[in-house]
């Protein structure tokens, strides 16, 4: 049976402001969920607090991954369980290049796996890399460059799906990576997660719009509303939205203050 | 929070050397008539200078006071020997080869190698002391003559005075050296050492560098009063690197000194690591129409380490370009101090400068300042600087650690990830992973709180 991210009552505070209010969901590996909802709904502090962003306090409510409960697990020992996010935003760090980073991660999970483990090769990490760069489009120039250091906005969201291709997850988190694509990139970036799709891979694409979803049709689509989420359908749903706006959302469940 | 020098009225405030000591070395080391006279003449100038105090700007915020003369006498060297050196400071910089290798254990030479090529060339990399004796005509013109000056302040007087070994590496016209040559200073007794750099290179000529200033571990106080010369020619062009990692029981007072001539270039890199208390004085002059200079220092303080850099750029002629960087992290109870000035004459026109200082606080008891400033009287000029102070940021931190990488690794990565670029402005490979492992050191170690 596939692991499943279950996500129970949650509340979630950023400076003792209330974000989250009670979020509930289930994806399972094989999955594909959309989440969709206006700005500042609340959907990556989701994302982040699934991964144990420390920024976020949870003040209620559980997270459950395969099994094992996330609350009592590091942000490190969450992705080696199989987690994985593609940032709305990723950060650049100076100083670090991408390869070396990664073959870092993949060390990492082989370590915990097996803490006598070497790590991965040399050889068989360039070949790694060389594939899923290649298809991704990216130039193999990337792999030397410091993390997301200079990256144009379309080339940071192609460098985390290579990081979600590399490091294999069980379910993935992506946040608006459809956003700052032009319409190439968007095909490569969409078809490359498609190509991931099967029933190894839980997707929780977070998205303003219909076209990411063209590659990868959703089984189900949830609207946060104010930190909840207030409604759930099929693929449908997002079509629908997409003429419609969030207005009947708004005058549904109201503009009650956080 | 200074804490009041408990032993102080006890202690000496000033350095209890005498001519005797001139006269010591002087004879140990056979040295010639002119420079003899010449320890004594800069013996009496340091005899007229007051120590520097707080009332001096350019002291005003480092208190050595800590400091027993009493505990710093010359030291002599005896029974030295290659074999405590360590391994790793040893090891070729680039491939399997140098053009030349000189080893100092407590001043005193214990290795000495350069290639057929070099002595082809008619390059002079030996000794100061040999130097001296063998190629008076060179030395002498320029042994703290044109950079460094015993005039610039008492521990310049003190150092010209008193030195007691050193290197000197001259170029002739028109030779590249191809091969980095390597120094190391390495110190394993308590007490005092003057080490002196003097590198000269003529015109259109070309050198790399790498100076070791190391000592092994110990409590006992060390004193090391330095001095370095560059003297860059018109056309050549010189990649200097200096790196520090005394043991924390040792204070240091140096003078360094470039001059650049027309069209020549200097890429000097620093590294400041060791130590209980740097006070380093670090001046590039760039004295020929469009003579170029770049300046990348790197420092890591912690436990409570104090390191202060002063650093200037002389824009002396028209079309001249300096750079600097300093980066730098403090942890502990450390604390950090950088001056940087830029200064032009009048009328010396298109003239480029640049400097920043880049501080990374590790933790809420150590404490950096970086105090830029321009002296500019020329109008056509571009000139610019920055200071910069953070803190480790959680966000890269989250980051690497969403992708599977523990705590420890990822902080150590954000940190060493802030040198990197000084990092790769060290032009040997292996230097570079050497001082990686330091600072690796330094970023997870809890380091002696002494
Ligand atoms: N670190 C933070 N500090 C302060 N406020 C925050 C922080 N993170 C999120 N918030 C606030 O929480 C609310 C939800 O933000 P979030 O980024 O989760 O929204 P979103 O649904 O992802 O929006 P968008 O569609 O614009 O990406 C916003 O009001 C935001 O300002
Ligand atoms: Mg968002």
């Amino acid at each position: 049976m596939g692991a499943a991210l279950e996500i129970r009552n949650l509340h979630v505070t950023v400076e003792d402001k209330p974000i989250l209010r009670g979020v509930n969901l289930t994806v399972k590996q094989g999955e594909v969920h959309a989440l969709m909802g206006p700005n500042g709904s609340g959907k990556s502090t989701l994302a982040n607090v699934l991964l144990g962003n420390p920024a976020y306090q949870v003040t209620a409510g559980q997270i459950i991954f395969d099994g094992q409960d996330l609350m009592e697990l590091e942000a490190d020992e969450r992705s080696r369980a199989g987690l994985f996010l593609a940032f709305q935003y990723p950060v650049s760090i100076p100083g670090v290049t991408l390869a070396n980073f990664l073959r870092l991660a993949i060390n990492a999970r082989m370590k915990a796996a097996d803490p006598t483990s070497k790590g991965i090769s040399v050889s068989d990490f360039r070949k790694l890399m060389r594939a899923k760069m290649d298809s991704l489009n990216m130039d193999h120039s990337f792999a030397g460059r410091y993390l997301n250091e200079g990256f144009s906005g379309g080339e940071k969201k192609r460098a985390e799906i290579l990081q979600m291709a590399v490091l294999n997850p069980k379910i993935t988190i992506l946040d608006e990576t459809d956003s700052g694509l032009d319409i190439d990139a968007l095909r490569v970036v969409s078809e490359g997660v498609a190509n991931l799709r099967g029933p190894d891979l839980g997707v929780l694409v977070i998205t303003h719009y219909q076209r990411i979803l063209n590659y990868i049709k959703p089984d189900y689509v949830h609207i946060m509303y104010q930190g909840r989420i207030v409604e759930s359908g099929g693929a449908d749903m997002a079509l629908r939205l997409e003429e419609t706006g969030y207005d009947w959302v708004r005058e549904k469940f109201g503009e009650e203050q956080a | 929070m200074t804490v009041a020098v408990r032993r102080r009225s006890a202690t000496p405030e000033a350095p209890i050397y005498t001519p005797a000591d001139i006269e010591a070395l002087s004879a140990a080391n056979h040295e010639p008539e002119w420079l003899r006279e010449s320890r004594h003449v800069a013996w009496e100038l340091y005899e007229m200078l007051p120590m520097p105090g707080r009332t001096d700007e350019e002291w005003r915020r480092t208190d050595y006071r800590s400091i027993r003369w009493d505990e710093a006498p010359i030291v002599t060297g005896s029974n030295v020997s290659l074999d405590v050196v360590p391994r790793e400071t040893l090891e070729p910089l680039i491939g399997d080869q140098q053009a030349g290798t000189l080893v100092f254990v407590d001043g005193q030479v214990v290795h000495y190698e350069v290639t057929d090529t070099l002595r082809q060339q008619g390059v002079v990399f030996t000794d100061l002391v040999t130097a001296c004796r063998d190629y008076p005509e060179l030395v002498r013109a320029r042994l703290m003559t044109q950079a460094v000056k015993p005039s610039d302040g008492k521990f310049a007087a003190l150092h010209a005075a008193l030195w007691t070994h050193g290197v000197f590496l001259y170029v002739p016209r028109g030779k590249m050296v191809e091969l980095p040559l390597h120094v190391v200073m390495y110190h394993t007794q308590p007490g005092a050492t003057l080490g002196h750099v003097l590198v000269s290179l003529d015109e259109a000529s070309s050198a790399t560098i790498l100076v070791d200033y190391l000592s092994a571990a110990g409590d006992a106080q060390s004193t090391y009063i330095g001095a370095t010369e560059l003297l860059v020619g018109d056309g050549a062009n010189l990649r200097y690197v200096g790196l520090q990692d005394w043991n924390r029981a040792t204070y240091e007072f140096s003078h360094q000194r470039a001059r650049v001539a027309k069209d020549a270039t200097l890429d000097w890199v620093i590294g400041t690591m060791g130590g209980k208390l740097v006070k380093s004085f670090i001046e590039v002059e760039l004295d020929g129409f469009a003579a170029q200079g770049r300046v990348s220092g790197m420092f890591f303080a912690d436990g409570v380490q104090m390191f202060d850099h002063d650093t200037q750029q002389n824009h002396n002629a028209p079309m001249t370009k300096s750079d600097l960087l300093f980066k730098g992290a403090a942890k502990d109870e450390a604390r950090s101090l950088w001056q940087g000035m830029i200064k032009s004459q009048p009328k010396m026109q298109k003239i480029d400068g640049f400097q920043a200082s880049r501080n990374l606080l590790l933790s809420p008891d150590a404490r950096m300042d970086a105090i830029p400033g321009l002296e500019i009287e020329a109008d056509d000029v571009r000139c610019t600087h920055a200071a910069t102070f953070g803190t480790l940021e959680e966000a890269p931190v989250f980051y690497l650690m969403s992708r599977g990488i523990p705590r420890p690794q990822a902080e150590l990565m954000v940190t060493e990830g802030f040198f990197e670029e000084l990092l790769e402005r060290i032009p040997f490979e292996r230097v570079q992973d050497r001082l990686r492992a330091a600072l690796e050191a330094k970023i997870v170690g809890a380091n002696s709180l002494k």
